[in-house]
């Protein structure tokens, strides 16, 4: 921590913090804002996939001939015609060095792993054409029995030594937990199953590919990393990363779905490079249900052993899911089960089964949100066995230092989150009895839980060019997802350069700028306003350095430590009268502008000051500091249950956060809105059904998967905890895309539990759930 | 959908393809837009394919978008979305499912909300569309696309272009006089991000100052 840090250098209120509208607010509200499927290169052509009917099994044929006789056609690409690549993920090497989850790339052989599978690539000259072509295509397969989940008879369970991409261990264990469960007094074990949810951003995953040079590719790519998509590209390709261009200026939400290559994206550029013009390929939404991941169908039991006061003495977690037939891939829920409380012991570990499916990948809070639901529903459970209320039980066993690794935590706000949230909500209003409380016929019920989300170790790179006309262009490779990257930013360079922020141009999403972390993990936020904040660090002391040479300055031969810089004014610290403005000095040096470029930290290098992790979210580099890093926050949920129906609305809706320094009160209640909506969904309707039989989902559509729409979400209050963390970064930030979401689902469930009685532990809780299960 | 053709299509299995424009495009139509909607009824589609042998079928179309008549050539199965999209370059108008489930293709159609993705290009010629580019009045913005920016009534943008479409209707629909009814009659524009209670407020607001579309 030998950096400056903001909360020292920058004085006085500025804009950071203050709820300003979003600097690309005008652009989306006037259609102005191109997405990375509206660029309109010239001899543009449409790529269409064509996906496998089958699971398992091999292509026995493939007969193009009626779709190349079709006007405009200008190739068809199959597993026997596709150019080579340099590399494919298919095998370690290859899997490791493309760095992304993406373990298998179709149309590199005739072999069938999942329902979905591109099996071939038309490219046409306009998308009906395109796309018409594709349903001419006859594909014949050999078609074998498929396995669709874990619970397949025929599904051969392992224990996998890492999961989450390798990111976490397989088995975890802390203290004898077993030995400690045996003697507890009180003892509760429950199941919980979490349906296949999908992250259905608005816009599906959208690639346009242009070969600029026969080496050199330009691609605006649906992503929320550039570079990784970028680095990803080169090293399949074959190329050097600097040769290929991603640019990604808006983002039509991602959810995690984004933060990775997928194959669609290297098959479209080898598409383009095939027919000689730029190819632009968007997956139908039905694609998008096979082709960029998902949140995978899983089984949790959990055990908790305790006190007769509610003290946690006990906690062992196990979980099964499905992965693909090439990847380990499980969200690590036992992590925030990990660390939530304070108990004595701990155990953990994973089992998965190998499916016939596309690889499951990060989904917003990946094990968090999952892991959250188990542990929070179950002291629930706790309370109301001993007859505690929740909130108290909680309190009970408030870890003040982190359990998993005994470290004291950067900062932590949740006794505050529970006391705000319980004022805001009227909890003591509450009946603690379960059933008791009706609004006429309907039942009343009111739940909360926790929520936590650690901060991801990660760094990044930023650029800022300020004009002596009192302008800035502040530039990171970073992107906007939605959350308000650009607004935040915006407002962190005004307040660091001084300027108000309609003078700062904020450029992001394209590989040309300085390298920034993807946009996930909730590492977007911390890491790019510290690097901002650092490039900017760097400009006044470029200037210092002119001012203190300069005879005709007031700070000439002025020691550089001396000098300050407050709202663009260079000056001494010791006195302040002494000094002059950076416009002034800039126009005598003769300099039309300056440039000055930092690095941010996020986590656990910023407080080392080891590396970071350049790609962002590493899950198991987080916090290896002194601190322990993680913000808190706790949900409130009211819900109506109509007895005779099992239907379940979402009445009213708290929820408070300590997350460090909020940088846009505005876009931040938004974001935190954003992600108990999101959550909602998956406590109430979200689910992806995959035939059992077949391995194909059943619902992979808009009608019937559901996600919430306005008439299920109740006003909603937010608030945050004022917070100062002096450890995480040179902001004091800490992100809240994800933890908006974790325990959310368990605030809802516990909302239901409350209103009827019923424990439902099967996600989605919907209505022949609830009429199904009994009163306890 | 593809039903209610059947019987033409039986009185000509062979036979060429008929000369009445109309029908035919409705047949080209219907092959492509009905096996969007149910690819496992690949029979059915060969069938109409096997029909409609002459596929190509560019022909100009004159759109009036946004008080401007504009030509473009295109074929009858052409959405009005990816007419937009595509030829006119108004990239605006979204598309999120292209099966009319999200919303984000909304426009107006002679004053009515409408999926794009569910319209057909050559059915809307002769009709006054209004595209989200079609909102502002010059630098002056829409009072609905204002009250989105101050209630933050998005994040990412993809579904906003479609919301305030769909709003503008609805306010003029007599829709949005109570919270209440704007959740339910804007519920057909799904907002991922979920801004859905700044969208309400965004309607709500422009609402209550009396505003006349």
């Amino acid at each position: 921590m030998n950096e400056p840090a903001f909360f020292e250098t920058t004085a006085g209120p500025g804009v950071v913090g203050q709820p300003l509208n979003r600097v690309d607010g005008r652009d989306k509200v006037t259609g102005k804002a191109k997405y990375s499927a509206e660029y309109a290169l010239p001899g543009l052509t449409y790529g269409v996939l064509k996906t496998s009917d089958i699971a398992k099994g091999r292509i026995k044929s493939i007969d193009t001939t009626a779709a190349a006789k079709e006007p405009g056609v200008l190739a068809i690409y199959t597993h026997l015609n596709l150019p080579k690549l340099a590399k494919t993920p298919n095998d370690p090497d290859g899997k490791k060095a493309i760095g992304a989850p993406m373990g298998f790339l179709p149309l590199t052989s005739d072999v069938i792993y999942y329902a979905g599978q591109p099996v071939a690539l038309v490219v046409a000259d306009t998308f009906e054409r395109a796309t018409h072509a594709a349903t001419l295509l006859r594909v014949t397969y050999t078609a074998e029995q498929p396995i669709a989940t874990y619970t397949d008879p025929k599904a051969q369970l392992f224990n996998p030594e890492k999961v989450q991409d390798g990111k976490a261990d397989g088995y975890t264990r802390r203290g004898d937990a077993r030995a400690a469960m045996a003697s507890a007094p009180v003892k509760l074990t429950a199941v919980y199953t979490h349906a296949i949810n999908h992250h259905n951003p608005m816009e599906p995953g959208s690639t346009t590919a242009v070969w600029e040079a026969p080496d050199r590719l330009t691609v605006y790519e649906s992503t929320q990393g550039v570079t990784r998509t970028q680095k990803s590209l080169a090293t399949m390709l074959g190329l050097p990363q600097d040769q290929v261009r991603v640019v990604t200026k808006y983002l039509g939400g991602g959810f995690g779905c984004k933060g990775s290559c997928w194959p669609h994206t290297v098959l479209t550029a080898q598409a383009a490079k095939g027919v000689g013009r730029p190819v632009k390929l968007v997956l139908t939404r039905r694609q998008q249900f096979t082709s960029m991941g998902h949140r995978e169908d899983q089984t949790q039991t959990l055990m908790l052993g305790a006190s007769q006061e509610g003290k946690l003495l006990s906690l062992i977690h196990e979980k099964t899911s499905t992965t693909s037939p090439w990847d380990n891939y499980a969200e690590a829920n036992s992590k925030i089960i990990n660390i939530l409380y304070d108990c004595p012991t701990f155990e953990s570990h994973y089992q998965l089964a190998r499916g016939n499916v596309m690889t499951s990948t990060f989904t917003r809070a990946p094990g968090e949100a999952p892991g959250s639901f188990a542990i929070e529903c179950l002291m629930d459970d706790l309370a109301y066995q001993l007859n505690i209320d929740p909130i108290e039980i909680r309190l009970r066993n408030y870890a003040e230092k982190d359990p998993s690794t005994g470290r004291p935590w950067s900062s932590k706000s949740l006794r505050q989150c529970y006391a705000r949230g319980a004022e805001l909500f009227g909890w003591s209003k509450r009946n603690p009895k379960a059933g008791a409380t009706r609004n006429g016929r309907l039942l009343v019920g009111m739940g909360m839980a926790t929520a936590s989300y650690p901060v991801h170790n990660s760094q990044g790179m930023a650029r800022v060019r300020l004009y002596a006309d009192g302008h800035a262009v502040v530039q990171a490779g970073a992107t906007d997802l939605g959350t308000g990257t650009y607004t935040v930013i915006t407002q962190v360079a005004a307040d660091s350069l001084g300027l108000p922020p309609e003078k700062i141009r904020f450029e992001l999403g394209d590989t040309k700028l300085p390298t920034a972390p993807n946009s996930g993990g909730s590492v977007a936020a911390g890491t790019v306003s510290s690097s901002v904040y650092m490039a900017a660090q760097d400009v006044w002391q470029r200037l210092t350095k002119v001012a203190i040479q300069d005879p005709k300055s007031p700070l000439f031969k002025a020691k550089p430590e001396d000098v300050s810089v407050e709202k663009g004014r260079l000056q001494l610290t010791k006195n302040t009268a002494k000094g002059e403005d950076f416009m002034a000095l800039m126009k005598r040096a003769g300099m039309d502008d300056v440039e000055g470029s930092g690095q941010g930290k996020y986590g656990a290098g910023y407080e080392t000051g080891r590396p970071g992790n350049p790609a962002g979210p590493n899950n198991n580099t987080e916090s290896t500091g002194e601190h322990s890093m993680h913000s808190f926050g706790a949900h409130f949920c009211e819900v109506q249950v109509d007895p005779d129906l099992g239907t379940v609305r979402v009445t009213r809706w708290v929820s408070v956060h300590g997350a460090g320094r909020i940088l846009n009160a505005k876009t931040a209640r938004s974001q935190i809105i954003g992600g108990s909506i999101f959550g909602i969904g998956a406590a109430l309707m979200e689910a992806t059904l995959r035939d059992p039989h077949y391995a194909r989902y059943t619902n992979s559509d808009l009608g019937d998967y559901h996600i919430p729409v306005n008439a299920d979400i109740p006003e909603m209050t937010v608030e945050f905890i004022d917070e100062h963390d002096p450890f995480i970064n040179a902001m004091g930030v800490k992100g809240i895309g994800e933890i908006s979401m974790v325990g959310v689902s368990a605030a809802v469930a516990n909302a239901v539990f409350h209103a009827t009685g019923k424990r439902v532990r099967d996600l989605p809780i919907t209505p022949d759930k609830i009429l199904g299960t009994k009163s306890v | 959908m593809t039903d209610h053709f059947t019987p033409d299509s039986a009185a000509q299995p062979d036979g060429p393809a008929p000369n009445d424009g109309r029908r035919s495009f409705i047949k080209q139509a219907t092959g492509l837009l009905g096996l969007a909607l149910a690819p496992p009824l690949v029979g059915q589609a060969e069938r109409l394919t096997a029909l409609s042998k002459k596929v190509a079928g560019v022909s100009e179309m004159k759109l009036k978008v946004n008080g401007t008549v504009r030509t473009i050539k295109a074929e009858p199965r052409t959405t009005l979305l990816d007419a937009l999209r595509e030829n006119l370059d108004l990239t605006g108008s979204k598309k999120g499912c292209d099966h009319g489930q999200c919303g984000a293709c909304t426009v107006l159609v002679d004053g009515r909300r409408v999926n794009s993705c569910l319209t057909l290009a050559v059915m809307s010629q002769g009709k006054e569309i209004t595209t989200v580019e079609g909102l502002a009045k010059g630098e002056e913005l829409h009072p609905l696309q204002q009250a989105f920016i101050e209630h933050d009534g998005f994040q990412c943008g993809y579904c906003t272009p479609g919301q305030l479409m769909s709003g503008v209707a609805c306010l003029k629909e007599g829709h949005a006089k109570t919270d209440g009814d704007v959740r339910e009659w804007m519920s057909g524009n799904l907002c991922r991000c979920g801004a859905y209670p700044n969208i309400v407020a965004a309607i709500r607001q422009v609402e209550k100052s009396g505003f006349k579309s």
